[in-house]
């Protein structure tokens, strides 16, 4: 840089040499160190999730022990063929989706609503002490959580006693087609709604003070002040967290569901996930199970970046 | 009449507040009363439990459950794996991620933002479970510990991402060039400079991992069968979902099947609180880091 501007002060010279510019080979001998220090992670990162996405070719080919991941003989869309075909297609798909969009229509505004309530509280030690209760369940494991959920929706537990109280003794909440999405979906809704309103508190504490004021010497209500100023303060952290959660539509939450499913409830609770390792890691039929994986893969991505289109066109915001 | 619109906005206010703190008072207790409830029911007596009379308090005091889970090997060898994984595990795992997200942090790095959308590609797509599965197969680490540690997730990239983005907010660009110009090299700087200015979200990054590797259960169910180096989760299952309370396939069949499934009940709340103690215990010490990772991460970089 000094030499450029000495050279542009004195008059005389009509050509001005450019630094040359900075690209990933010529900086590589002055940011060895730094390679060095993101190594393990490259190397680390692409052999458990790179070479795996390779091995997506296994769904196309016929698996063969000896040959290991890549080497079978490809047989194209047969095991895609026989997915669709399969009479537990529609089944799968039916359960799979409506678990999904049941989660999300529950659950993503649960933790909105929650942020704008929480938000509201004045009394600062009331509002700790409601945000540590809400953000615990997030913390405890999956498995506790349904060990809990049997222990107390059982129809000998406190769950069972009430629902007998009210007259519905003969529901076993743990083990009936009809109440499977429900207790899955309310249970979510009760491990997560606190830990996912952070995000939207931290937007609600970024709106501008004065906006409030000017809401206030308008003469606006609580309530007018939430619907006006509130709630287009967090929109974009919304429309955000929208795109994401839709990328994930159809992958509902395996291990929760496989540790809820039972016998009585399976008609219901057998999605496309828990399928797939019945099908390829208890019963070794990979690559059928790998077909079934990548279908599910498959419509999730397309799925995200058509909701991150969908965004860039309506509201200018998007994940990339 | 300024009298009476005054009148009316305290009165909808009221409402206003009446509905915002009975909203709260509805939360509170429906998420704390599950929690209460399963501590009472552990040290109740399981009678007690089972016809419904353990409500807000204990009742006859016992700690038949705990004595139980005290002599079962199982629990406390699940124990023991799970202690060993995590802190092994949080530690490979904050190796890898810290000077990788130090790294992505340097804006005169060029492989930058080639590097991010290699990470960041990971969060949206992947090869799927069969394919990983065969390669963890292929790579021997089937029925081995070293599944726990060396997985598709030991660089989370939300967490290299909450790390990127405090890096770039809070070390200076200008702090390297000094520091470059009295002849320190980025290594040095690192190590000597960036960790020790870093040590909340360091604990923020650990604390994530540890309780990852806590209330982990998919490694364990896919990758291992080897009973004897399952983490605690396995264990928690074969308890609390499969009913294999008394460790010696003690079942609960048979003509008094509800007697022994009131005891069986009785163990499951205490193994309940037995595994969740530890994080129960630095959670409300910490409570403040872990909503501060989740702030730092919602930065969009």
């Amino acid at each position: 840089m000094a030499i450029i501007k000495m050279e542009t002060k004195s008059s005389d010279l009509t050509i001005i040499t450019k630094p040359k510019k900075d690209t990933i080979f010529n900086t590589f001998k002055r940011d060895y160190q730094l390679w060095l220090l993101i190594l393990p992670a490259i190397i680390c990162v692409g052999i458990f999730n790179y070479i795996p996405m390779y091995g997506i070719q296994l769904a196309f080919r016929e698996y063969d022990f000896t040959a290991g991941l890549t080497g079978g003989e490809w047989v194209g869309l047969k095991y895609f063929i026989q997915f669709v075909n399969s009479h537990l297609f529609y089944d799968l798909m039916r359960n799979t989706l409506m678990i999904s969009i049941t989660t999300i229509v529950v659950g993503f505004p649960a933790p909105i609503i929650l942020a704008l309530v929480i938000n509201q509280i004045r009394v600062q030690r009331a509002k700790r002490v409601l945000q540590t209760t809400v953000y615990l369940p997030h913390f405890i494991s999956i498995v506790v959580l349904v060990g809990m959920m049997n222990v107390i929706l059982t129809p000998s537990g406190i769950g069972g006693n009430v629902m007998s109280a009210i007259g519905l003794g003969d529901i076993n909440l743990l083990a009936s087609v009809k109440t499977f999405i429900p207790v899955y979906v309310l249970s979510d809704v009760w491990q997560h709604v606190g830990w996912n309103s952070i995000i939207y508190l931290a937007a609600l504490s970024a709106v501008d003070p004065q906006l409030y004021d000017s809401a206030k010497v308008d003469g606006a209500s609580r309530w007018q002040i939430i619907r006006n100023v509130e709630i287009p303060a967090i929109t974009p952290t919304i429309v955000i967290l929208l795109i994401l959660n839709m990328g994930t539509i159809i992958s509902t939450g395996f291990e929760k569901i496989f540790l809820m499913q039972n016998s009585l409830n399976l008609p219901i609770s057998e999605v496309i996930e828990t399928y797939v390792y019945k099908i390829g890691i208890v019963s070794n039929q990979f690559s059928y199970a790998a077909a079934i994986g990548l279908f599910n893969t498959l419509i999730n991505f397309s799925l995200l970046v058509a909701m991150n289109y969908l965004a860039k066109r309506t509201s200018r915001i998007s994940l990339w | 009449m300024s009298i009476f619109s005054l009148k009316r906005k305290s009165l909808s206010d009221v409402f206003f507040d009446i509905f915002i703190y009975g909203t709260c008072i509805i939360m509170f207790l429906a998420v704390a009363y599950p929690l209460w409830f399963v501590i009472i029911a552990s040290v109740s007596d399981s009678g007690m439990v089972a016809s419904g009379q353990v409500l807000l308090f204990p009742k006859e005091f016992s700690l038949f459950g705990y004595k139980e889970i005290f002599s079962d090997s199982r629990i406390w060898n699940g124990y023991k794996n799970t202690v060993v994984y995590a802190t092994l595990g949080t530690t490979v795992n904050l190796l890898l991620t810290i000077p990788a997200a130090y790294v992505l942090s340097r804006y005169e790095f060029k492989a930058r933002r080639l590097l991010m959308f290699f990470f960041i590609f990971t969060m949206f797509f992947n090869g799927g479970l069969i394919p990983t599965y065969l390669l963890m197969k292929d790579l021997s680490l089937i029925n081995t510990m070293w599944v726990f540690i060396f997985n598709p997730w030991t660089v989370n990239v939300f967490n290299l991402i909450i790390a990127r983005t405090f890096f770039e907010h809070t070390i200076p660009k200008e702090m390297y060039e000094a520091a470059a110009i009295d002849g320190c090299n980025h290594f040095r700087f690192f190590s000597q400079i960036v960790l020790p200015l870093s040590k909340a979200v360091l604990s923020v990054i650990a604390l994530y991992y540890l309780v990852y590797h806590w209330n982990n259960f998919f490694t364990g169910l896919i990758y291992v069968r080897d009973s004897g180096i399952q983490p605690l989760q396995i264990i928690l299952r074969d308890i609390l979902i499969s009913n294999q309370v008394f460790g010696e396939g003690a079942g609960t069949g048979g003509a008094d099947g509800g007697y022994a499934q009131r005891y069986a009940d009785q163990i499951k709340y205490g193994v309940i609180i037995v595994s969740t103690l530890p994080v129960l215990v630095i959670y409300p010490f910490m409570q403040k880091y872990f909503e501060k990772g989740v702030m730092i991460g919602s930065v969009k970089g």
